[in-house]
């Protein structure tokens, strides 16, 4: 391992190289928080909300931030794009590919998880040239979680509250400096120009090990079930009351998908200018909660419950990606549960699934003596 | 020599369609026409029976339609059979010969017509079913020395919705054709069967090992269709079906068209039975 040293005073000068060849996306506070607070209650201030916006400068960036309401995957995949214009009914049509140089800044490792998920999804079989483009002109700076975010993260049981194989830098804070891995070209591309920085010694060596060893006490494991083991609850789940449950709670209201970081469903939508030849097309997210979501022309719809839709992505996240990926499709972020309305949590979801079975096999191992 | 269409995709955009015209226009039924459409220069579409191409009204969206011309008579040209039935459907059936539409495909895996030689074969169609299954019959009656049988057992609701009736007559005077038709419902003038598609099948003697079922409908249609095929004694293997979704991308990204696992425009839109019969979204 190749560690560099950069002391924290430095990022200022490192955004600024970096917003001169980049456009540089990081953790910021979200600005117009217009939180009406309920008279008399003045228990609660309004929680500061984080959002991964491009940087106006080292100032804007909040590199301990605990999470952000959406994940970067809407760098790479906007809630609306582009994909092409067209005129004359179709005769001339232009092919919208942003191929912006980008940084982002501050990637927690889960969010680094993900964007890898998505990598797969994008670039097997058919490659999605959008979603490529983008991804080929970005570069990933993530940073290593020290203390968990939030009660409804799950990092540790999906494996993803350390880095991945394949990163392109990785930040460490070390207290007044930061330990920095070089994890490809594209990575050490961005430490061009940078004048604070050093080569580690076997001092910066010990202190990069206790910190990171540190880490594993704070994090807790919040899953019953082993990772490895939840495909196979899941198919013998099928059939469960607990997706009935879920169905009679559940909104329908897609604020899951839209949160999550490995979700990328979309639909594609046409939109014609006044003179009715021209116009463009667009790629919006779309959401399997959603009803019609899995319906054909003639009406029928293939999922037509909440319990199914709920069911499909729960699947979809642990069962089918796990098995066609061999990568779990959720990366324990927690937002989905940060975010339901009704307080679906995936650990609940999944510990009572597990419960149930426990309980099944127990009863069952009493009866065999 | 002609390049296939698929090909041009992968320089540019997989969502980028391809500008082609309509060359004819035929009404079938009140509501469905067939749309012959010309791809440019030298592209051909190059598909297997039971593929599916997305076609796109520019400025009013895009939607799948399965081929219902056989590869064996396409020769730059394709056919489509659409039914009018949304907003994309709406549009096209607007159009006329020299009108642009966008083509992307063709997608999905259609029937390996190669394994079924020497095999008899029934097919079974319902409704707009029978769309897809043409593009199939076409391409064995063009080899028709390759297959055993032949026997086709079409139902649609009313006599008025039949489509390709003057193919159904060429087939039924055809003596290496086994033809039955039959409507759900008759009108004054209907002299043919009346009751539903599976009503046909028990009158039917098959020689069940050596028999492939093909059959496509509406999702009710299935349940009972393969109870009556699995009943002859023909394999779950043996019995093939094309699963309808509504496959926005064609290339396994947007997530429409799941099956559980599986992704229709990708592992589909013809599943042999034996793949998707544990597949409790399937059917």
């Amino acid at each position: 391992m190749n560690l560099q040293v950069l002391p924290k005073g430095a990022l200022v000068e490192w955004i600024e190289l970096l917003s001169a060849r980049y456009r540089v996306i990081g953790p910021k506070r979200k600005q117009e928080v217009v939180q009406q607070q309920p008279a008399g209650d003045t228990q609660q201030p309004p929680r500061e909300q984080y959002i991964f916006g491009e940087l106006q400068g080292a100032h804007e960036l909040e590199l301990s931030y605990p999470s952000t309401i959406l994940p970067p995957k809407k760098v790479f995949l906007p809630q609306k794009e582009e994909l092409f214009s067209f005129k004359d009914n179709g005769h001339q049509v232009d092919l919208q590919l942003d191929e912006r140089r980008t940084v982002i800044f501050g990637i927690h490792t889960c969010d680094l998880h993900a964007v890898l998920l998505l990598d797969q999804a994008f670039s097997q079989g058919a490659a999605d040239q959008h979603y490529m483009a983008r991804r080929a002109n970005t570069t990933l700076v993530s940073i290593e979680c020290l203390e968990p975010c939030s009660e409804n993260a799950f990092c540790k049981d999906m494996g993803t509250w350390i880095m991945p194989e394949t990163f392109d830098l990785h930040l460490t804070d070390l207290g007044h400096e930061y330990a920095l891995e070089i994890g490809s070209a594209k990575g050490s591309e961005l430490l061009q120009n940078l004048t604070n920085i050093r080569t580690a010694t076997e001092t910066d060596y010990w202190r990069f090990n206790q910190v990171i060893s540190a880490k594993w006490a704070r994090f807790p494991y919040r899953l019953e079930a082993d990772l490895s083991e939840l495909p196979s609850l899941l198919a013998i789940s099928y059939r469960s009351q607990v997706w009935e449950e879920l169905g009679q709670q559940c909104l329908g209201c897609g604020t899951c998908t839209a949160v999550c970081p490995t979700c990328y469903c979309f639909d594609v939508v046409d939109e014609v200018n006044f003179d009715l030849t021209s116009g463009k097309r667009f790629r919006v997210w779309d959401s399997c909660q959603f009803g019609q979501f899995a319906s054909v022309a003639g009406g029928h719809d293939f999922r037509n419950s909440r319990a199914a839709r709920l069911r499909h992505r729960f699947y979809h996240k642990f069962k089918y990606q796990s098995d066609s990926f061999g990568l779990a499709g959720c990366v324990g972020c927690g937002r989905c549960a940060e975010a339901c309305l009704v307080n679906i949590k995936p650990i609940d979801v999944i510990n009572k699934l597990h419960r149930k079975r426990v309980a099944v096999s127990g009863k069952r191992q009493e009866v065999m003596g | 020599m002609s390049l296939p269409l698929i090909e041009t995709f992968s320089t540019t955009s997989a969502y980028l369609p391809l500008v082609a015209r309509i060359a004819d226009v035929r009404p079938l039924t009140q509501l469905e026409k067939l749309f012959t459409i010309e791809l440019p220069g030298d592209l051909s579409l190059k598909h297997a029976p039971g593929q599916f191409v997305e076609l796109s009204v520019f400025g009013v969206g895009e939607a799948p339609f399965s081929i219902s011309s056989s590869p064996s008579r396409s020769n730059g040209t394709f056919e489509l059979c659409v039914r009018q039935a949304g907003q994309v459907t709406d549009a096209l059936h607007a159009l006329g010969p020299g009108d642009a539409v966008g083509v992307r495909g063709p997608f999905g895996r259609g029937f390996p017509v190669r394994r079924f030689r020497g095999k008899d074969l029934l097919f079974l169609p319902g409704g707009l079913g029978l769309a897809p299954l043409r593009s199939l019959i076409n391409q064995v009656l063009d080899e028709r020395s390759n297959y055993g049988r032949v026997i086709i057992l079409y139902g649609a609701r009313h006599p008025s919705e039949l489509l390709f009736q003057d193919e159904l007559t060429l087939w039924s005077a055809r003596e290496d054709v086994e033809v039955q038709v039959t409507v759900d419902r008759s009108d004054g003038n209907w002299q043919g069967h009346v009751g539903v598609i599976t009503t046909l099948i028990p009158e039917v003697q098959l020689y069940a090992p050596n028999t492939v079922a093909f059959t496509v409908g509406p999702p009710v249609m299935y349940r009972f269709v393969l109870v009556e095929l699995l009943g002859k004694g023909i394999r779950e293997g043996n019995i093939w079906l094309s699963l309808e979704r509504r496959m926005k991308c064609g290339i396994g990204k947007c997530g429409h068209c799941q099956i559980n696992h599986l992704y229709t425009c990708l592992d589909g839109p013809c599943f042999p039975y034996a793949q998707i019969k544990r597949l409790e979204e399937a059917l």
